[in-house]
């Protein structure tokens, strides 16, 4: 007799959330249409930030990898992008690519490097990686050394795509730049968050949580915790690449300090995540929100807003160490990206004999 | 000739990053705990002693012995109050906690000392040197790395030969049994934390008067702590002085072929060893 | 006089509850045996009384005073002792440091204490000093006293605890629970992994330890060991004590059946 079990991750809220996902991704691309320019570019920063926060908490609430470097993959990635422009003179939109790729590449040497670290002393070998990265593209000179450079004016105004939109929207070339960055960013964010979500439900994402909750258990059944490790450490890298390319094009200036700068790229990710709740999804897309309305409201205060962001992000680690989505997940139930299996259908009988 | 100067001067460098490492040390060895926020607990202690040379026209030494006490206080109240609740099997509460520290700690000496560089004022002291022939070191490098030294003794004294080392141990060994022979844990956490932070003071003085210093370069000092203590081998507080030697020589070989090079490396002398020594020079066994 | 006694003791892990209202004794000057399978919650009662699982406090009394509610660092400087299950000894200690941790750590020695004190007078909370008044930890056993009693040990005293052999091991966790002379000694399984003769050699020393004045707790999964030492015993089953008495007044028939749950 066969029974009718099916193995689903769906559940109510899910489902909703789905549709409400689409709804809001549509409303977003549609924004240029009817947004102020501000607004673009408030959402472009939302939209990057929730990009490396996703990947962030892909390496440390899903993989365990807590580093506190990934201002190196944002720096270098931003940097491959100006090096393309400014010296083989690519479009900046191909160029992007080359970000995530020599994000990559870098990922390879550092992995390999802070592996070798365990636990807590791999957070801060990753920071070593990225002050030699910062440092070493300080010596670059044909990018602008340790003060920076700016994305040739040339470059911009031939822009793939920029002309249809300036026509197409009736704005001038800088906000259709901003207009164009801002899609990318969207296409970033959706194609991280959705990238995301497939992997944890899928096979090598049991894995990955195998991995994270008993390492040697995991072994025991099969996984391979090391290639797991360096799949998530370079898959984030090159995340993190791409949206620091697509940062610092739309910025369109650079310099080592800013590009490879652990408060802005590693400091402000890290609160966003554990304010919002670590080893979630929904985790990083609340904490971003929080984020930014605390920035709106504190960011004239300078660095007591850096104190309030710090003292916020400690006491939800002390009290509420699974973010402000765990308590609300807590106390409703609610899983929007769902990946845990749960068995439906079928009726649980008594075996008979 | 000019090699065995710089040279010399990389080896009393290491003398101050050991000095940085040895407080980090202790505090992971008992309780596995990395403190991010240790670079930034220095700088804190060099604003100490520089009020305390400021408001009461100390010498900064009498200084640092008033700021010590202090900053043992604090150290306490930090183990015992936030650090002792994000200890156990899981490494991002302490990991996200401390970080978060630093975070605070910076930004909270930018609000109260904006970011100008200052520097604690030795008098003559700065400038003097003896020479041994044509070598010749300066009177507070040395200090610095004989400070290094003692701190070193009086630290594996304290751990080896006495009652509280002794709990030191245990604890770090196995918490719950030390219980059983009337030790608390959280104590003992806090206790060795606060050491910790008579040895940062120690450190925040020669921070704080061999070169200017602002308030954000404390995780430069953490990096650099860090770093002696993975070459040094994890647990070994004399492996700890070897790596700051190590990074402390690279540093300035590289600042005698190019000045922009010094910091660089310093990081470079590290893969190097993480690369052919994983496990550090001098690790102990298990 | 009734030392110690668990009154009502439920204990529980999280959402397993591992004992159900433990009534249990111990007189001065008695040996008492606490038997049972594995699982039948003896550890649990000893992790209990020792403070290292809080309980309520009116379920274990000490002298009189309550103590369930009380952390492990303060039971054991009342005089309440504890040979853990296992040996656990220090690995980072010598077997001489493993000795002298068990006796260093006496009440009003430690200045955090005298803190713990100073904020329990002001708050009103319960004083660990005053908790653990009337026991000063100085008493016969000493190093040389427990040299006396396990010479191999000074022979051993430089070594790393965890080099000697299993049996060594045990003589050392039994010294370093003595080294606070305490009235209360918990042994949990020191019988455990450990060959006849050894088993013989260690119990050997029990005489002189309650000759020290010192009342014993012995853990014990071997029957006969534990009838032969004890003045009285108690059968524990899934969390509950099922059988007690004097070992002359229990018969075989009545431990099968209060250690395995079945009339025999």
């Amino acid at each position: 007799m066969a029974a009718t079990y099916t193995v689903t991750t769906r559940t109510p809220a899910s489902s909703m959330a789905m549709i409400s996902a689409l709804v809001i991704v549509a409303i977003l691309f549609a924004a240029p249409y009817f947004a102020s320019r501000g607004l673009i570019q408030d959402l472009f920063f939302i939209l990057t930030m929730l990009t490396l926060a996703q990947f962030w908490n892909l390496l440390a609430g899903y993989g365990g990898l807590v580093s506190v470097g990934q201002q190196a993959f944002v720096g270098l990635g931003a940097y491959a992008l100006y090096g393309m422009v400014i010296l083989m003179g690519l479009d900046p939109i191909i160029s992007i690519l080359f970000a995530g790729i020599a994000a990559l590449v870098l990922a390879v040497p550092t992995a390999f490097f802070a592996f070798r670290l365990q636990g807590a002393y791999f957070a801060i070998g990753t920071w070593v990686i990225a002050e030699v990265a910062r440092l070493s593209v300080a010596q670059w000179q044909a990018v602008g050394g340790g003060t920076g450079t700016s994305l040739p004016r040339s470059a911009l105004r031939e822009m793939m795509l920029v002309g249809w939109i300036e026509s197409a929207f009736d704005v001038r070339a800088s906000a259709a730049r901003d207009i164009l960055t801002y899609w990318l960013a969207l296409v970033l964010a959706v194609a991280t968050i959705a990238g995301i979500y497939w992997l944890l439900r899928s096979k090598p994402g049991l894995a990955l949580a195998a991995v994270r909750d008993n390492t040697e258990a995991a072994r025991s059944v099969g996984v391979d915790a090391g290639r797991m490790k360096w799949f998530v450490f370079l898959t984030s890298a090159c995340g993190t690449g791409l949206a620091g390319g697509l940062i610092y094009l739309q910025k369109a200036r650079i310099s080592p300090d800013a590009a490879f700068s652990v408060t802005d790229w590693t400091a402000y990710v890290i609160f966003i995540v554990v304010i919002g709740g670590i080893g979630t999804i929904e985790g990083p897309i609340l904490g971003v929100l929080i984020f930014f309305l605390l920035q709106s409201v504190l960011a004239d205060y300078g660095s007591w807003y850096l104190m309030v962001l710090g003292l916020i992000g400690i006491s939800v680690m002390l009290f509420a160490p699974r973010g402000l989505w765990g308590l609300i997940s807590e106390r409703t139930g609610i899983q929007l990206f769902p990946v845990r299996r749960r068995l439906s259908g079928g009726t649980i009988k008594k075996r008979e004999g | 000739m000019i090699w065995v100067d710089t040279i010399l001067q990389g080896v009393l460098l290491g003398g101050l990053y050991a000095l940085f490492a040895a407080g980090l040390s202790l505090v992971f060895g008992i309780m596995r705990l990395v403190n991010l926020a240790h670079g930034d607990l220095i700088v804190f202690g060099a604003y100490l002693i520089l009020i305390v040379v400021s408001v009461l026209g100390l010498h900064p030494f009498l200084a640092a012995f008033i700021a010590a006490p202090v900053m043992f206080v604090f150290g306490w109240v930090l183990q015992k109050a936030v650090l002792n609740r994000t200890l156990g099997d899981d490494i991002l509460p302490p990991l996200l906690v401390t970080f978060g520290l630093s975070i605070v700690i910076q930004n909270g000496l930018l609000e109260a000392f904006s970011a100008d560089s200052q520097r604690i004022s030795m008098g003559p002291l700065e400038t003097a040197s003896v020479s041994i022939g044509p070598i010749s070191a300066g009177v507070l490098p040395l200090l610095t790395f004989g400070s290094a030294v003692l701190v070193i003794v009086a630290l594996n004294r304290l751990f080896y030969r006495t009652a509280i080392g002794r709990a030191f141990r245990a604890t770090s060994d196995d918490p719950t049994t030390a219980s059983l022979m009337g030790i608390r844990p959280d104590r003992v956490f806090a206790t060795a934390t606060a050491i910790a932070m008579l040895v940062v003071t120690i450190a925040a003085l020669y921070l704080g008067t061999r070169a200017n210093f602002d308030p954000n370069v404390g995780p430069a000092r953490l990096i650099y702590a860090f770093e002696a203590v993975i070459i040094g081998g994890l647990g070994s507080l004399w492996g700890t002085l070897a790596g700051g030697i190590i990074i402390g020589v690279a540093q300035t070989v590289g600042a005698a072929i190019n000045p922009e090079w010094q910091i660089l490396a310093g990081h470079v002398a590290f893969l190097v060893v993480l690369l052919v020594r994983p496990r550090g020079l001098f690790p102990r066994g298990n | 006089m009734v030392l110690l006694e668990t009154h009502g003791l439920t204990a529980r892990y999280g959402d397993f509850q591992a004992l159900f209202g433990v009534d249990a004794r111990l007189e001065a000057g008695e040996t008492v045996a606490i038997i049972g399978a594995n699982g039948a919650g003896k550890t649990t009662l000893m992790r209990s009384i020792t403070g290292v699982l809080r309980n309520a406090a009116e379920q274990i009394r000490h002298k009189g005073v309550e103590i369930g509610h009380l952390p492990a660092d303060t039971i054991m400087k009342r005089g309440i002792a504890m040979v853990p299950e296992g040996r656990k000894l220090f690995p980072s200690l010598s077997v001489e440091e493993n000795l002298i941790i068990g006796g260093q750590n006496k009440r009003g020695r430690d200045l955090g204490d005298r803190i713990d004190s100073m904020i329990a007078r002001l708050t009103g909370a319960p004083d660990p000093m005053e908790l653990s008044a009337g026991h000063d930890g100085v008493g016969y056993w000493t190093l040389e006293t427990i040299y006396d009693l396990f010479p191999i040990l000074k022979e051993r005293r430089h070594s790393p605890g965890t080099a000697l052999s299993g049996g060594q091991q045990q003589m050392v966790a039994i010294g370093r629970a003595l080294m606070s002379n305490p009235d209360v000694l918990l042994c949990d399984e020191i019988s455990l992994g450990l060959a006849p003769v050894v088993i013989r050699d260690i119990y050997a020393a029990l005489p002189k330890i309650r000759e020290s004045g010192a009342s014993v707790i012995v853990v014990e999964q071997d029957i006969g060991q534990a009838m032969a030492v004890a003045d009285r015993v108690y059968c524990m089953m899934e969390g509950r004590v099922t059988l007690q008495g004097r070992p002359s007044d229990i018969s075989r028939d009545d431990i099968h059946a209060a250690y395995f749950g079945e009339a025999a």
